[in-house]
This record gives structure tokens, C-alpha cells and sequence, in this order.
């Protein structure tokens, strides 16, 4: 039987803080994290095999629901692989407009993370602060492609239609409305007593560490690396963009959440760039009415607001659908950390710190 | 006769049914602030604006299915929603509400009772209120309950040892311990004591906050890590007593402190002549305002703050609060030495 000064707890998959079906075995002296098991598979829907009998347009739809707070860019990073397996040129307009939907989506994807990270401690007005401005953002979703959460936004060569008339100087009203509603996220919690208390020196890890475990995205960034796929690997527009990577100093959950923030700021610069600067042109480079990519294998990677989320394709040169699909899913790196991070610390800081790693479940299981 | 048994009941039947309208209002009310606070709505559906949802809620929580989980103990899982709420109903007892009036050409004071030792009984009536916590936790027979009311019990005993230590040094101002005595002592010092104790009201007040479970020491009933606390295993009406005892704590702390430190039933500058116009708003208005700003305060708090972890909550109330209480204590006493 257990050892009888231990409580095994099992958190999740039902609790309300684990971010959907995330079922944690903790093994607890008092309140105090002795050691902990991360069980995932909760939410795995075989995204990566359906993915080998569809063909190569239907599989975008697929992508929408690996990162389900965050599905533009999942469809951006499809895309861009199997244009870079094709070698096909897209055109600058429809760059641009990746950029802009991409950042857009980062912002909203953070809104989630900044209002679930601060309900987790306790903080819920920020949730439905946070949930307001993410709304605007899903409106100018719905105006561009008509769905809120899973879009199917973009087309291999291309866009699948072009930016609606006026939609870009709503882009820049809402970036207005924005700056002020991060001043007020920041009031509430930056200088905050009890959130410091609650963030500052939990869940430390050094750069190395960091880097060690495969962490990537803002966890990796709070720890000092300045470590960003748009800057280093330029995808898309992000060449043309002037932006700035922030990193953290001492790597905890709070240096996480100050990192993040920043990303908001610089989020709504590239935005401001991007929507003032559309060039005209087509939306659709020459695509081949079949797709068929040539016989071969390739990786490329975006910068995700979980982190680095890769592709692996490989096509076997023959048929309309992959031969191998693979992910390599931001948050199921980060959850990799989770158990190093809480060990040690109480109850309380566990699911502070699984609110740190921002993890979306149904890309973890994919 | 009429005296000493009528008079008595009716104030009792009064009390207690106006707290337990005020309890289940002070749910919507929280809701509605925090609502407004979070750029919401809150309850519109049931009657205009939602104010019948308290009755819809009652309603519904009546017919839900009273489950009792196999493994528990039965008796202590049955008694533990009524040890907790009792207590916070019958403190009401010695709660004045304003002065002396006349009524139908009798002089009926406007408290149920007014015993000598009444802060006394405050304190210790309010504090076997725990015992409903630490029962429910461990009549559960499962983990997070458990885990909620160690940490409840922790909280409360210790936070009870600050706000207690404050109390006595009201207690050497006053020089009674009789809640009407205490406002009279107001009104004869010309001064409300949040005046002249002002880190004794500060310190009760953050200790009434983590004594009443409130955010940002809502601990026990964390429901982001606790999924929910002491009282997971619990629905339908004894659900309902925990949550109508949480409120009914949170005013009778609001009436201790208004009673306390903002002088009761008193109105505002009692002794100078010249507001004496006010005179014609009865006293218990005064009385009902000053609580509610106390439970505006409490609903504030809850709106804005992020919640303490565990062990940070203890080390404020025994590194900060009760030093802070102690020291006061002290100081108030020499003061009160050499004046005299």
C-alpha cells in the first residue's frame, strides 16, 4: 500500500484548473508536492493519422482543432510546410495578411491565457476583462471568414478570400482599444501584493534547464533565451516587421506573465505595421489545381503563442494525401517541464504553474 | 408577561427572519456587484432586474437530490451544515440595532438582549462555527474536502487569536464588555473608535475577512485548487447551509465592526447640535448603512484580489496581524494608564 505519510491526490481530468482534461497524480506531504505524475491522452482524437487519408486541403480543417484557442495559426503553419515541400511563392499581400491574423490570434490566445492564469489565482475579474477584448477579436474573425473558433482561414498558395472592405481600419480601432485594456490587466495584477507573493520565485528554471527540457515559447523566453521563430526563422511577413522579443530574468511564473504581457504590446506593433502597410496583389499564388507535392520530407516551424509549433510532412510523391503527418505541438513540449516545476512547491502553486505553461490540451493529445 | 416573553419572541421571529432575507439577498447583491465590477450583467431572468433570483435559487436547491456519499459518515455528515450555521444565527441575539424606542407607548430596546458579557459571547459563539468545517471536511471521507478544512481550521484559529486581541483593546476603551454599553461609550467619548483605534480597526478588518473565509483568504473553499472545498461531497439544502452560513458570517462580522468601530445605531458627529435635523432618520438606518458599507467593502475585495496561497495567509496573520494587535494592545493600555 501507499506510504502512509503521503497522500496520493489525483487532480483532474475533472477539476476546474487543470485547462481541460489534464489529470495530475500528485503525491502530497501536507500540503507540500513530493512528486507528481502528468497523465495526458485525455483528448486524443488521432489528428496525426486521420490526417494520412485526407487530402492535402481537407487536413487544414484538422489543424483548427489541435490548438483550438489559437487555430490561425495552426493553419498557418500547415500551410507554409506544404508550400515549403512545394517550393511555391506566395503572394506578399496574402504574407501580410497571415501576419496580421496570426498576431491578432496570438493576442487573443493570450487574452485566455492572462484571464485563466489569474482566475487560477484567485483573480476573476481579469478573466472577464480579458474574455471582453477577445471578443472584439473574434468579431473581426467572423468578418473575415465567418467562424469564431475554428476558422479553416488559410489555403495552401494563398488566402482563401481576400481582407472584406473596411476590415482593416477596424483592425486598427480595435489595436486602440487594446493598448488601454492591457494598462488595465497590468494594474490590476503587475504590482499587485498578493500576485507577486503568488508568482514571484515559483516554479524557477534557469535558461539551460529550460532549453534542456524542450521548452520553447514564452515558458523558454521567461528564462532568459531569446529564443523566437519570427525573428530567428523569419515566416510569412515577420522579416518586414519591426518587433522586439522580450525575456525574462529569473525564469519564474512571474517573469512568464511579464514576458507575455510584453507580447501583447509588441503583438499590436507588428499589427499596426502590417495593417497600414497590405500591398496589393492576388491573394493566391500559382497553386496546381491538384495538390501534389513532390516526393520528399520537410519541417518548418512558426512561433506559436504556446512556442515552437513545427510541422513534419512527408509525401511519398504518388498520392493527394500525406504519407506522414506530424506535430510537434508547442504546449506538449512545455507540459514536459510541469513535473520538474512543481516539485517542491504547494498545492496552491500547481495550478499557478500549469496556468504559467499556458497548455491547451487538444494539442497536447492532438 | 408581555415583557419578558412576548416582546422577546416577536424580536426574535423578527431577527431571525429579516437575516435570513438579508443572508439570501446578500448572495444576489454579491452577484450584482461583482457583475457590474466585471462589466457584466449579473441575474436579469428572474423578476425585474433579478431580484427574485435569491427565492429561485432557494427553490431550487430545496428539490435537488439530497446526496449523501456511501463512505461517509453519516451522523457528522448530517450535523455538520447545522453546526456551522447555527452559530452564525444566533449571534444575532446580542447585536444592538439601535437605542431604546418607543413603541406602542412601551420602551422596547432594539437588540434581542443585552448581556454584560456580549462581546464574550460573540467571540465564542462565532468560533464553534469551525466546528462545522473541520466535521464536514472529515465526515466526507475523501481528499480535497480533507485537505480544505485542515487548512479552514488552521485559518480560523489562528485569525480568531488577531481579531480577538483587537477586541480587547476596544474593550479597554469602552471599559464593558456589553455591545450597548459599547455604543454608548461612543457617544460619550464624542469619538467613533475606528478613530481612535485605527490599527485595531484595520486588523480586524483583514482578520474578519480571512475569520468570514472571504477572498483574498477564501482558502478553505480555494475552488481553483480544492475544486471547491470543504463542501464538495455536500448538495441540495445542506449544501445550502454552508453557503447561507458564509453570508450570515459575513454580517454579523459587518455588524460587529459597524457596532464596534463605527458606532452603531449612532449617527454621524453625534454630539454636534447643529446635524441634529438628522435626527428624524431612525436610528437602525444608521445602523443598516453602515453594515452594508462593510459588506460593499467585503464584495470589493472579492472583485479585485487574487487569493494568498496557504502558507503565506499564515505567516501575515502570525507574523504581521497578531504582533500589530499585541502592540496596540500594549500601547493602549499605557495610554489609557497615564490619562487616567
Amino acid at each position: 500500500m501507499f506510504d502512509t505519510n503521503e497522500l496520493v491526490l489525483n487532480m483532474g481530468p475533472q477539476h476546474p484548473s487543470t485547462h481541460g482534461v489534464l489529470r495530475v497524480v500528485l503525491r502530497l506531504d501536507g500540503e507540500k508536492v513530493v512528486d507528481s505524475d502528468v497523465v495526458i491522452g485525455y483528448l486524443h482524437r488521432g489528428i496525426e493519422k486521420l490526417s494520412e487519408n485526407r487530402n492535402w486541403t481537407q487536413i487544414i480543417l484538422l489543424t483548427d482543432r489541435m490548438d483550438y484557442v489559437a487555430a490561425a495559426i495552426n493553419n498557418v503553419g500547415y500551410c507554409e510546410t506544404v508550400e515549403k515541400l512545394m517550393s511555391l511563392e506566395v503572394p506578399r499581400r496574402a504574407r501580410y495578411v497571415r501576419t496580421i491574423l496570426c498576431e491578432l490570434q496570438r493576442i487573443a490566445s493570450h487574452c485566455l491565457w492572462v484571464g485563466t492564469h489569474a482566475m487560477d489565482i484567485g483573480a476573476m475579474t481579469v478573466f472577464l476583462y480579458a474574455f471582453r477584448e477577445r471578443e472584439l477579436i473574434l468579431d473581426l474573425f467572423e468578418e473575415f471568414c465567418g467562424a469564431r473558433l475554428t476558422y479553416n482561414s488559410m489555403r495552401i498558395g494563398g488566402l482563401p478570400l481576400d481582407i472584406p472592405p473596411g476590415w482593416d481600419k477596424k483592425v486598427l480601432e480595435f489595436c486602440k482599444i487594446m493598448d488601454s485594456k492591457i494598462d488595465e490587466y497590468e494594474e490590476l495584477l503587475t504590482h499587485n501584493r498578493i500576485w507577486l507573493e503568488r508568482t514571484r520565485g515559483i516554479g524557477v528554471i534557469s535558461g539551460p534547464h529550460a532549453v534542456a527540457l524542450g521548452l520553447s515559447g514564452p515558458p523558454l523566453r521567461g528564462s532568459g533565451v531569446p529564443r523566437d521563430v519570427r525573428k530567428d526563422e523569419p515566416y510569412a511577413a515577420y522579416d518586414e516587421m519591426q518587433f522586439d522579443v522580450p525575456i525574462g530574468l529569473a525564469g519564474d511564473t512571474y517573469d512568464r506573465y511579464l514576458v507575455r504581457m510584453e507580447e501583447f504590446r509588441q503583438s499590436l506593433r507588428i499589427i499596426r505595421q502590417g495593417t497600414e502597410g497590405i500591398p496589393e496583389g492576388p491573394i493566391v499564388g500559382k497553386v496546381p489545381r491538384l495538390i501534389k507535392p513532390p516526393a520528399g520530407e520537410t519541417y518548418h516551424a512558426i512561433e506559436s503563442p504556446k512556442g515552437e509549433l513545427g510541422y513534419f510532412i512527408v509525401s511519398d510523391g504518388k498520392s493527394t494525401n500525406p504519407y506522414r503527418f506530424r506535430v510537434r505541438p508547442p504546449s506538449f513540449c512545455n507540459l514536459q517541464g510541469l513535473r520538474t516545476l512543481i516539485k517542491g512547491h504547494l498545492i496552491a502553486d500547481v495550478v499557478a504553474l500549469i496556468g504559467s505553461l499556458d497548455v491547451v490540451l487538444g494539442e497536447v493529445d492532438r | 408577561m408581555i415583557d419578558q416573553f412576548v416582546i422577546p419572541l416577536l424580536k426574535i421571529v423578527i431577527v431571525l427572519n429579516a437575516t435570513l432575507v438579508a443572508v439570501s439577498y446578500m448572495v444576489l447583491l454579491e452577484r450584482k456587484v461583482i457583475a457590474w465590477a466585471q462589466s457584466r450583467l449579473g441575474p436579469m431572468r428572474v423578476g425585474p432586474y433579478g431580484i427574485l433570483q435569491p427565492v429561485a435559487d432557494a427553490v431550487k436547491l430545496m428539490i435537488k437530490e439530497d446526496i449523501t456519499p456511501v463512505r461517509a459518515d453519516r451522523w457528522v455528515f448530517t450535523a455538520a451544515p447545522i453546526i456551522s450555521m447555527v452559530p452564525a444565527l444566533i449571534v444575532y441575539a446580542v447585536i444592538p440595532f439601535g437605542p431604546k424606542v418607543s413603541l406602542f407607548g412601551r420602551q422596547v430596546s432594539l437588540s434581542i438582549t443585552d448581556v454584560n458579557v456580549g462581546l464574550l459571547y460573540v467571540v465564542s459563539v462565532a468560533s464553534v462555527g469551525v466546528y462545522g468545517i473541520i466535521l464536514a471536511g472529515y465526515a466526507s471521507n475523501s481528499k480535497y474536502p480533507l485537505l480544505a478544512s485542515l487548512r479552514a481550521s488552521a485559518q480560523l484559529i489562528s485569525y480568531e487569536v488577531a481579531v480577538t486581541l483587537t477586541l480587547v483593546s476596544v474593550v479597554l476603551m469602552a471599559g464593558t464588555l456589553s455591545m450597548v454599553s459599547i455604543v454608548d461609550a461612543q457617544y460619550n467619548g464624542r469619538v467613533w473608535f475606528a478613530f481612535v483605534q485605527p490599527v485595531a480597526f484595520v486588523v480586524f478588518f483583514i482578520g474578519a475577512l480571512a475569520e468570514t473565509n472571504r477572498a483574498p483568504f477564501d482558502m478553505p473553499e480555494a475552488e481553483q485548487e480544492l475544486t471547491g472545498g470543504f463542501h464538495t461531497e455536500y448538495s441540495g439544502m445542506r449544501f445550502a447551509l454552508f453557503f447561507l452560513a458564509e453570508y450570515a458570517n459575513v454580517i454579523v462580522a459587518s455588524s460587529v465592526a459597524t457596532t464596534l468601530f463605527l458606532g452603531g445605531w449612532l449617527r454621524p458627529f453625534p454630539n454636534v447640535a447643529m446635524l441634529r435635523f438628522l435626527g428624524f432618520i431612525p436610528s437602525w438606518t444608521w445602523f443598516l448603512i453602515k453594515s452594508f458599507v462593510f459588506l460593499y467593502i467585503f464584495i470589493w475585495v472579492r472583485a479585485t484580489l487574487p487569493r494568498y496561497r496557504y502558507d503565506q495567509l499564515m505567516r501575515l496573520g502570525w507574523k504581521v496581524l497578531i504582533p500589530l494587535a499585541i502592540a496596540n494592545l500594549v500601547v493602549t493600555g499605557i495610554v489609557k494608564v497615564l490619562l487616567s
